[in-house]
């Protein structure tokens, strides 16, 4: 590929930093109205940033008790409002808008668009999120404090639970809405807004996963917000569709919550697997092997996704046809799965490797989302599954996906791109460190929880017997030390912001998309005023 | 037994491989239990099948990913080639995993199919859920009509730290379900409440419970002993408390059990005919209160407010017992309260009604009997 600079008579106006720009409110304001899609990405990976430590100070708490058998520092309520917040605040509120941040700054940039297609209800998308994560804190100081119901939120215990359900559910409500509306914006502008000859076969594979990712989003998130809805009404209105006493089953819910939930796995893992196909060819020196199947994988994880649901149910009493199909469904998504990890793989292969933070992060990725997929391979086995659903197995499992496959991503795209944000170099031996410290303590925290899961411990319980002792304990440390590496990660991007060194125009030499060769670093204010030509 | 020293040979396999990993001793639980039951023997050997087949493919994958890192590098010199499809190499990883997929779906449908068949029980029991502890109830074969509530036995001083922990600590209960060794038996699960779930690893077993409805699973364990396991369905404040113990006995002792068990119900059940003292109807009913209140409204009648609130000065302890005694029967809707009328006898409400409002500081003198209780009862 080309690295022709192109800044298209705009880059002359610029004075290197894109946040001082010559014209719209300044200072707060500024962030209040913006319609900029650089400046939302921004709120956006902040945003996420600070739930990510709000939830990850949860999973301190769940790790401090569950340190030593017996209760020491919390009640159990409290301890499953925890659980429940950990994970609600974790997928909606980090994950989720981290990359959606990721799509705001760089889908424009990826495909030759100004902005994305619906600037200001982009600010709106936006601004929705702080106030459905302030309800969801709010709702530990209501009576009863928050639900303590694991975020798949079941019925009918959710019924018994006090105000902070009903917060609880708006909060899903409001997240909803902003990911909705997040979506059809980026769907939009794929759609609509590339360049004259960026072709969709041609888009960068980040902006292929999210487009499909945008498809899941419309089509799941009114499922999601229809189950929470019907948990309102059964709650408050005298409905009765999760209780048998009204002729509902409570097992709907789990149906109807899955039918949302498992396309949410890959909500959150088609942009992680976007990110990592654009940072390994990128420091392989080596076009994306497959690209065409790499799409194809995509749409057909994505399709099923749609019919694999009930592998969460194996143990509610499902007829034995329907499990079995569940588990063919399952199984088989293997395949396109380890098409992806192939061709990955098949990338490196004969390619000239460096290994800075982005690279590193990407193939800790590739390693543990690999384990991790093939846990979920012995967890679709239904007889397996009986053994070992709702226990530590299921936990050490999702968290092997959502951890090490989706923030190990997440963590890859910051460093990857934070040259193009800021203009500036992030410090690289600090970078190796978060990487290093990252990869050993997430192992301690999780890799254990498999023994535990495997010897029959639960998940969601305050306390166990003694012969979980020793697998806790390890699980705690790592955790703690887990948690302190990610101040690590704060002080690198602060530090890069405040006292950074310039970054080259070209930081990483074999990153080939748009965002890199027609665009100077760092990013202008606005990206493409005319779109750049492509040969 | 040929599939026996298979399993052995496997569970060795598996123990060499993942000590390595691991790198810890023996003593330490970290996998999946070989079980008492034909079933879970199965379950264990399809694991372990896919555990060596997941292994191997992990190490082929991650061996050409690290040769890459190692001998591919641009600081060895090493210029990147430019090639990026191979249609060839793309359809046999596309078909290869696909039929290894069918290799592993096989053998685990045939398990599946054996672990739903739930026909032809020896014994049916049907295990209800409750917040939080279960109930038994023999519905068919031998010890019909026997039925009981199994409680957590572990004392609170351990969960909270005063007393050292014992073995079982969590993992015992005051009364376990018992069944005969080398017989089919059929758990019908449901729940009172909320979703729970059984389950014994051992037995390879687990079942939600769900209120309104009946599930069903089935075991026969083959060999005599303890087994132990724990509700697994999230259902509340104690669902880390509710364990389920059971005691799988000889044929002889299990009919000498039921006997005993009949004997027993017999000689305890109570006349509801019969008028109580008020130191007897309170001693009792300190029982009944420490067995299935003390959980929530606590041995000093303060709760723990605002989910459970204090009977220590409440407005139902102290003012017309009608009201207390409905509240005992029928529960409290879409709060933890539980209707206690069908886990209760009228004596035992009678009873705790009583204790409640003569304790801490109620003192309204009231006296209920059993009477007063089946009046209410609609």
């Amino acid at each position: 590929m080309s690295a022709v600079l192109d800044t298209h008579g705009h880059g002359d106006h610029e004075h290197g930093d894109h946040d001082h720009h010559g014209h719209g409110p300044t200072g707060l304001m500024r962030w209040i109205t913006t319609t900029n899609h650089k400046d939302i990405g921004t709120m956006y990976l902040w945003f996420s940033f600070i739930m990510f430590l709000v939830g990850g100070v949860m999973a301190l708490v769940i790790r401090a008790e569950l340190f030593q058998p017996g209760l020491q520092l919390v009640q159990p309520e409290f301890f499953n409002q925890m659980t429940t917040m950990h994970g609600l605040i974790m997928v909606f509120g980090a994950i989720m808008p981290a990359f959606v941040g990721f799509a705001n700054w760089l889908i424009p940039m990826q495909i030759g668009a100004p902005d994305m297609a619906f600037a200001r209800m982009n600010n709106w998308s936006f601004w929705i999120l702080p106030f459905a994560g302030a309800l969801l804190v709010l709702s530990f100081f209501t009576p009863g404090g928050a639900p303590g119901v694991g975020w798949t939120l079941y019925a009918p215990l959710t019924i018994q639970m006090g105000m902070g359900m009903d917060l609880t559910i708006f909060a899903v409500h409001l997240l909803g809405m902003s990911s909705i509306m997040g979506s059809i914006n980026i769907v939009t502008t794929i759609l609509n807004m590339r360049a004259p000859g960026m072709t969709l076969m041609r888009m960068p594979l980040f902006c292929w996963t999210w487009l499909i990712t945008g498809y899941l989003l419309i089509a799941t998130m009114p499922v999601l917000a229809g189950a929470v809805t019907m948990t309102l009404t059964d709650r408050h209105f005298g409905t009765s569709f999760f209780n048998a006493a009204g002729g509902g089953d409570p097992v709907l819910y789990q149906h109807i919550f899955w039918f949302f939930g498992h396309p949410e796995v890959y909500i959150i893992a088609l942009p992680a697997f976007g990110v990592i196909s654009q940072v390994i060819p990128a420091f392989s020196r080596k076009p994306l092997f497959g690209y065409a199947s790499m799409v194809y994988a995509t749409s057909a994880i994505a399709i099923l996704s749609f019919i694999v649901w009930a592998h969460h149910m194996y143990v509610t009493g499902l007829p034995i046809g329907t499990q079995l199909f569940f588990m063919y469904a399952t199984i088989l998504i293997a395949v396109p799965t380890g098409v992806k990890v192939f061709n990955w793989v098949a990338t490196m292969w004969q390619g000239s490797l460096t290994f800075e933070t982005p690279m590193l992060f990407a193939l800790g990725f590739l390693f543990l989302f690999t384990l991790g997929g093939f846990s979920g391979l012995v967890l679709a086995l239904a007889p397996v599954d009986i053994q070992l659903q709702e226990t530590y197995y299921v936990v050490a499992h999702f968290h092997y996906v959502m951890v090490a496959g989706a923030l190990f991503s997440a963590f890859s795209g910051v460093y990857f791109w934070l040259p193009k944000w800021t203009g500036k170099m992030y410090d690289e031996t600090l970078g190796k460190w978060h990487f290093w410290l990252s990869m050993i303590f997430f192992n301690m925290i999780f890799f254990v929880q498999h023994f535990l899961g495997l010897a029959g411990m639960p998940r969601r319980i305050p306390d166990y017997n003694l012969m979980f002792e020793t697998w806790n304990k390890i699980s705690s440390i790592g955790a703690f030390g887990f948690g302190l590496t990610q101040l690590l990660l704060l002080y690198i991007v602060l530090k890069t912001i405040r006292s950074g060194e310039k970054a080259p125009q070209m930081p990483w030499e074999g990153a080939d998309s748009l965002e890199w060769t027609h665009l100077p670093t760092p990013a202008p204010h606005h990206s493409f005023e005319t779109p750049p030509v492509l040969k | 037994m040929a599939s026996k020293s298979r399993i052995h040979a496997a569970r060795w396999a598996m123990a060499a491989l993942l000590a390595l990993i691991s790198g810890t001793a023996a003593a330490l639980e970290w996998y999946m239990p070989v079980g008492v039951t034909r079933l879970t023997q199965e379950v264990y050997t399809l694991h372990n099948y896919v555990m060596i087949l997941v292994i191997v493919i992990f190490v082929g994958v991650f061996a050409a990913m690290f040769y890459s890192v190692f001998a591919h590098r641009k600081s060895k010199g090493h210029k990147a080639a430019q090639f990026h499809e191979n249609t060839t190499v793309e359809v046999i990883w596309t078909v290869v995993p696909f039929i290894i997929l069918i290799f592993v779906a096989w053998p685990a449908t045939k398990s599946l199919v054996a672990m739903r068949d739930t026909s032809n029980p020896d014994i049916t029991i049907k295990a209800t859920g409750y917040q939080w502890k279960w109930g038994y109830d023999y519905i068919k074969g031998d010890g019909e009509g026997i039925s009981f509530l199994s409680v957590l036995a572990t004392p609170r001083e351990q969960i909270e730290g005063t007393a050292e922990k014992g073995e079982h600590y969590l993992l015992e209960v005051d009364n376990p379900l018992v069944v005969p060794v080398g017989k089919k038996v059929r758990i019908l699960t449901t729940a009172a409440d909320v979703i729970h779930s059984w389950g014994v690893p051992a037995f390879g077993v687990k079942q939600d419970a769900i209120p309104g409805f009946i599930r069903d699973t089935w075991f026969r364990a083959e060999k005599t002993g303890t087994y132990r396991g724990q509700c697994v369905e999230l259902c509340g404040k104690d669902h880390g408390f509710m364990p389920i113990v059971v005691q799988v006995l000889g044929q002889e002792e299990y009919a000498q059990w039921t006997a005993d068990q009949k004997k027993k119900a017999a000689a305890a059940a109570d006349d509801p005919n019969k008028v109580w003292t008020m130191d007897d109807m309170k001693a009792r009913g300190q029982k009944v209160y420490e067995s299935n209140c003390v959980a929530c409204h606590q041995a000093n009648g303060k709760g723990a407010p605002p989910a459970f609130p204090p009977l220590d000065g409440s407005k139902i302890a102290n003012g017309p017992k009608e009201a207390h005694i409905d509240i005992v029967l029928n529960g409290k809707a879409n709060t933890s309260m539980a209707a206690f009328g069908k886990q209760l006898s009228d004596t035992e409400i009678a009873a705790v009604v009583t204790y409640e409002r003569n304790a801490w500081g109620n003192h309204t003198g009231t006296l209920v009997q059993p009477a007063d209780v089946k009046a209410r009862r609609k």
